[in-house]
């Protein structure tokens, strides 16, 4: 069938008579076909994966009101959490307020043995004080300015994986900077 | 008795119908997969576990690598429409070859004084290294804030849609670009937008 002979037909000229012999017409459309396959499958995976992955990230509005005429949420001191984002990718973290923090600060990496496993537990300890599902952990994300852009996403990320319920962005203070300083995570 | 004979079959099959839909499916994925153009400003972008895709219309890409940044607008209609703005803004005219070449460019980094030469020079001369310095986007000079704005007016004006912004940032750039540049588009609330990032495994 898809097969194309060329050895016969060599047999018949020397009688006087020559008569066309019936050439079969198919081709080996094998290796062609594996080379199609092999094409198609190239660009279906570099069409689908050339579209870059990404985060969505909502900031919270701004306003341009003074200080002390903004809105002030109070939120309980035990459910929140802040990490501070320091140099040579490293975290400190601290739990309730700045200048009396109920746990920490303490100094961690990232990834699933460092910063994951502190947010797991704390919002283990928030749940079973509070009970309720809507009055979760809340983290403050402070970066500050030793810290890389790779930091903020890695930390974006954890809060994706570990479903923190709500996280912010904030600035950072001059406090908060030298309690960074104080664990070698930033030179001026 | 007789012996029972097996006719020999022939194992080969009819690959034609198969040859057909295979180049079918050939064509089709090599006319809708569009070549990697070379990006002006490279960055590596850090990786995240998160597998939302960029959206792929009306969509404004702010590189930053390097405390350099870039601007880039999906679809050559909001191209020319931002170019017009900011001609506009800036009192520059541009010829209509000018603003058809610009409409052809994916992404820039030149402040508005500049346009003009970037538009004159050859598509890989515009992407050497060196050759653009960046957009402007201190407070003096926030060239930046005037591209946004131009683009979204002009995704307002085309499409009727608030315009998307990404952030492609290089994983090594320091904070307070990154922060610089999320300030910039908070001042037009902007408080939503795209990060663009690699993908992984949360196993790290």
């Amino acid at each position: 069938m898809a097969e194309l002979n060329s050895g016969d037909g060599g047999g018949g000229k020397k009688k006087g008579h020559v008569r066309s012999k019936k050439q079969n017409a198919g081709v080996d459309l094998t290796a062609m076909v594996d080379l199609a396959f092999l094409l198609i499958t190239f660009f279906m995976l570099t069409t689908s994966l050339s579209k870059p992955q990404s985060m969505n990230l909502a900031m919270p509005d701004k306003e341009d009101k003074p200080k002390d005429q903004q809105e002030q949420l109070d939120v309980a001191d035990d459910r929140s959490m802040t990490l501070l984002l320091g140099e040579k990718n490293q975290i400190v973290w601290y739990y309730g307020l700045p200048d009396n923090p109920i746990e920490g600060p303490t100094k961690v990496g990232y990834g699933k043995n460092g910063i994951r496993k502190e947010l797991l537990a704390k919002e283990k300890t928030v749940l079973a004080k509070y009970g309720d599902p809507k009055k979760g952990l809340i983290v403050l994300i402070k970066a500050s300015k030793k810290s890389t852009y790779r930091n903020l996403v890695d930390v974006l990320d954890e809060m994706a994986i570990a479903k923190v319920p709500t996280y912010a962005i904030v600035d950072i203070t001059p406090e908060e900077n030298a309690m960074l300083e104080k664990e070698g995570l930033f030179t001026k | 008795m007789a012996k029972v004979k097996m006719s020999k079959k022939s194992t080969k099959i009819d690959m034609t119908a198969m040859c057909d839909v295979a180049f079918l499916l050939l064509s089709f994925f090599v006319m809708t997969s569009t070549a990697k153009i070379p990006e002006p400003l490279p960055v590596d972008t850090p990786a995240s576990t998160r597998e939302t895709k960029l959206p792929d219309t009306d969509l404004a890409t702010i590189t930053v690598g390097d405390k350099k940044v870039f601007f880039g607008i999906t679809g050559q209609d909001l191209r020319r429409e931002a170019l017009g703005n900011i001609a506009e803004k800036y009192s520059v005219t541009f010829t209509e070859e000018e603003t058809k070449r610009f409409s052809l460019i994916d992404g820039f980094g030149v402040p508005v004084g500049n346009l003009k030469q970037l538009i004159a020079l050859k598509g890989d001369e515009r992407n050497k290294p060196g050759v653009q310095p960046g957009i402007p986007y201190d407070s003096l000079d926030n060239q930046l804030r005037e591209w946004v704005l131009a683009a979204r007016l002009a995704a307002k004006d085309a499409h009727q849609t608030e315009l998307k912004i990404a952030i492609k940032g290089d994983a090594k750039e320091e904070y307070p670009t990154i922060k610089k540049v999320i300030d910039i588009l908070q001042q037009q609330k902007v408080n939503k937008f795209f990060l663009v990032t690699g993908l992984r495994s949360d196993d790290f």
